[in-house]
């Protein structure tokens, strides 16, 4: 899975007339071939980026022009109480999912590999799942672990263990959401799987051969060979956690008894704001409560703090790569 | 060095470029003084979006095609399922429709100071149209420090349902009228299991759960959300002896016993609601549940009365909200759009025709008299409750929902035993609710 990339010298000549006008017209060519991309990313990942670090710095109601505020939205996130709340949830989403999330998709795809039969119907199980748009999934969810009607309660109870009150209670509603976003994880699963399928077996036979066992051979060659991949599960799963939204949405309403109100105030962060996370109050603020320019100024915290996870992530991943090949070639 | 400068100003300029050109993609120039009404005969076509759906969506194009009565060749495209962001995305967009109706009157505050809904005023005193003709609840949630932006398309009024049976069962003859009595009523119509659990709640005392919310509430307890500054002014003897009513049930039932409770109960507008279930013998809600009930519980044997007070010279108030009507920026038939508002306010067959068919209460005092209006006994309560001159409408600010939700969030951490000090928490909603307002700027 690990990719290399050959060192070309390349070797400066003056060019002649006709050799640069080719290659402006190559490079003209790939221009051509690359400018939908181009226009695609400029135009739907660069204008709002840019757009939204502008309206940050602005009080924003979106109707009227933005009038510009400085820092204010920034400075006024320090006495913003739920602010604060809706970053300790989004964190706590960011660790435990993506330690659960990767850890799963990593055991669920190590018990598949091993698999000798069925492992066709196993994976399509396991992957399903994952296609469950988040409204229904979460609200399957909601009704499997309703206290006192849902079957998880009553199967429970024949055990004598008293259910939580899952997405009713403060303490349990992470979790519950955590569990859903666990069960939609199939599509993870699947490329660490991959990843593990892709491991050349002649490693697995050379340590077989010095005597190393199962665990062994799962330790020290399937677990540093998809090590890129298994970076990729964490930076997939950091990104997940810090964009949580719809799942809190729908569990926070539904377990509120409000589920199916339209237009009436829906009850966001249900209970207690446990169901708080960063997106659904950068939401509440720029369209429950048209402050645009301090919904703008979260997203880009939002932005700056995954950008930097992932950069910090990536480049640590490139240090392993290189060293592990480094180690190899030794 | 140089570079990395001359990218940092290429960044700051594209931002601010780019900023002005997004903000000013939905502003709209308007024009000067009322739209010009169209003629008798003149072919228009005017677009509604609401936020109806099924059945109520049918009642209100019903509604909206009255109009023909007075412009034959008029067309009205009605569209549901259209909510308050939807509303918005449209006037930004430059597309907005030429009516607006929205089911919250929470936004009002932002409809009328951003310019989103066009002011009707110039509308109003061209056609000397009387406002006297509007209740003075329902006129106060329908415009926000003078401007009115929007206009009332029914209204809903809250009060006391319970349940004969469970009542009966219980001793009780009559409903209470004061909260010390409903304590009392409530604690005699609960039943509870060998265990402990709660089976059958006499009030659910839960905040931010059915209809069981602080600007619902208030009203009953003599509460008033604001100041004679105009700040917010929740730290009230009132404010206090609402919450620490609702505490005194709370504790009656104990707070991990009522959650689990609660926790199992069914959703607000479903069959499974706990009234509908014979969970719940007594609950706050709107006017609109009599129709719900008569059509999935018809075995549940209710009546309606006031919502108790906390005082007896209160009796007789209550909370009423309702949907709401505006021309938004950019519509591009103002004047017939005006028309139609117009129709849809104060038309009284029209208002009549569409209460009785989403059971919600006329907004205007013609038709709360009109003989033609379906009242039977449970919902005479509530048009009792409208005539009264007594009913308090949903705060109006420009921070949305802001306020209900610094309040409500407060008072669930309250009833969960977690606020030490009930005043200086109070005091502090007030400062979280007074910054947000200050923030806006409005």
């Amino acid at each position: 899975m690990t990719a290399t990339l050959e060192r070309v010298d390349v070797v400066r000549t003056t060019p002649a007339k006709g050799w640069s006008r080719s290659r402006a017209r190559h490079r003209l060519t790939v221009l051509a071939f690359m400018a939908p991309a181009i226009l695609g990313f400029a135009l739907f990942f660069g204008y709002p980026l840019i757009a939204t670090i502008g309206f940050s710095f602005t009080k924003y109601d979106l109707i009227n022009p933005p009038e510009w505020v400085g820092l204010e939205n920034y400075a006024y996130m320090f006495s913003d109480k739920l602010f604060r709340t809706a970053v300790y949830n989004t964190l706590w989403f960011v660790v435990v999912l993506t330690i659960a999330r990767v850890v799963f998709a990593l055991g669920v795809a190590s018990v598949i590999a091993r698999l000798k039969t069925g492992v066709g119907l196993v994976r399509t199980l396991c992957y399903l799942p994952s296609l469950a748009p988040p409204v229904a999934a979460t609200l399957v969810f909601f009704l499997v672990m309703r206290p006192n009607e849902g079957p998880l309660d009553a199967f429970l109870g024949w055990f004598g263990i008293e259910s939580p009150l899952w997405f009713a209670d403060p303490v349990w509603a992470k979790p519950g959401i955590a569990a859903v976003m666990l069960w939609v994880s199939g599509d993870l699963m699947i490329i660490v799987l991959a990843a593990i399928l892709d491991v050349p077996q002649e490693q697995y036979e050379a340590a077989e051969l010095d005597g190393a066992g199962p665990v062994r051979r799962w330790w020290h060659v399937t677990l540093p060979t998809i090590s890129p991949v298994l970076m990729f599960g964490v930076v997939n799963s950091i990104i997940l956690a810090l964009q949580l939204f719809t799942q809190a949405v729908v569990a926070g309403s539904a377990a509120s008894g409000s589920a199916d109100v339209t237009g009436s105030t829906k009850v966001l962060g249900f209970p207690e704001n446990s169901t708080l996370t960063f997106p659904v109050w950068l939401y509440t603020q720029g369209f429950r409560y048209f402050d645009m320019g301090y919904a703008a100024a979260m997203a880009t915290v939002l932005f700056v703090i995954s950008f930097a996870a992932t950069a910090v992530l990536v480049q640590r991943m490139r240090k392993a790569t290189h060293q592990e090949e480094g180690g190899s070639g030794a | 060095m140089r570079k990395l400068h001359r990218a940092a100003l290429l960044f700051v300029a594209a931002t601010v470029s780019l900023t002005a050109c997004a903000a000013g993609s939905g502003s709209t120039t308007e024009q000067s003084g009322p739209a010009a009404a169209p003629g008798r005969d003149d072919k228009f076509s005017l677009t509604v979006w609401s936020n109806y759906s099924g059945r109520e969506q049918d009642e209100v194009t019903k509604a909206l095609e009255s109009f023909k009565k007075q412009y034959p060749n008029a067309e009205i495209k009605h569209e549901g399922s259209q909510d308050d962001d939807k509303i918005t995305a449209g006037i930004r967009s430059g597309n907005p429709p030429d009516v607006a109706l929205s089911f919250t009157t929470d936004n009002i505050g932002q409809f009328c100071s951003s310019g989103s809904f066009q002011e009707l005023k110039p509308y109003i005193e061209r056609d000397d149209v009387d406002l006297g003709q509007i209740p003075d609840a329902v006129r106060s949630y329908t415009e926000y420090k003078g401007n009115r932006c929007a206009m009332p398309m029914l209204s809903d009024v809250y009060g006391l349902y319970y349940n004969k049976d469970m009542l009966a069962e219980a001793g009780i003859t009559t409903p209470p009228k004061t909260t010390a009595e409903l304590l009392d009523f409530a604690k005699r119509t609960t039943k509870k299991a060998p265990d402990g659990t709660i089976e059958v709640a006499g009030f659910l005392p839960t905040m931010m759960f059915y209809a069981n919310r602080p600007p619902i509430w208030a009203p009953n307890f003599g509460a008033k959300w604001t100041g004679s500054d105009g700040k917010s002014a929740l730290a009230t003897p009132e404010w206090a002896g609402m919450l620490e009513f609702q505490k005194q049930l709370v504790d009656f039932y104990g707070y991990e016993n009522l959650e689990r409770f609660r926790a199992g109960l069914g959703q607000e507008y479903s069959n499974d609601h706990a009234f509908h279930q014979k969970k719940i013998a007594m609950m706050m809600d709107g006017e609109y549940r009599t129709a719900f009930l008569k059509d999935q519980a018809p075995d549940v044997e209710f009546g309606t009365a006031p919502f108790p007070t906390s005082t007896p010279e209160l009796y007789g108030i209550g909370f009423t909200t309702g949907t709401i009507m505006g021309i938004p920026k950019g519509a591009k038939n103002p004047g017939a759009a005006w028309e139609l508002v117009k129709h849809l306010s104060f038309d009284t067959e029209t208002i009549v025709t569409l209460a009785n068919g989403i059971k919600n209460i006329p907004s205007t005092k013609a038709a709360l008299a009109d003989p033609r209006l379906e009242v039977d006994e449970n919902f005479k309560t509530f048009i009792d409750l409208a005539t009264s001159g007594k009913l308090q409408g949903n705060p109006v600010t420009p921070i949305g929902d802001a306020h209900i939700k610094a309040i409500g969030d407060f008072a669930t951490s309250w009833q969960a035993g977690k606020v030490p000090d009930l005043m200086a928490g109070l005091k502090e909603v007030d400062q979280q609710i007074d910054d947000q307002i200050a923030k806006s700027g409005k």
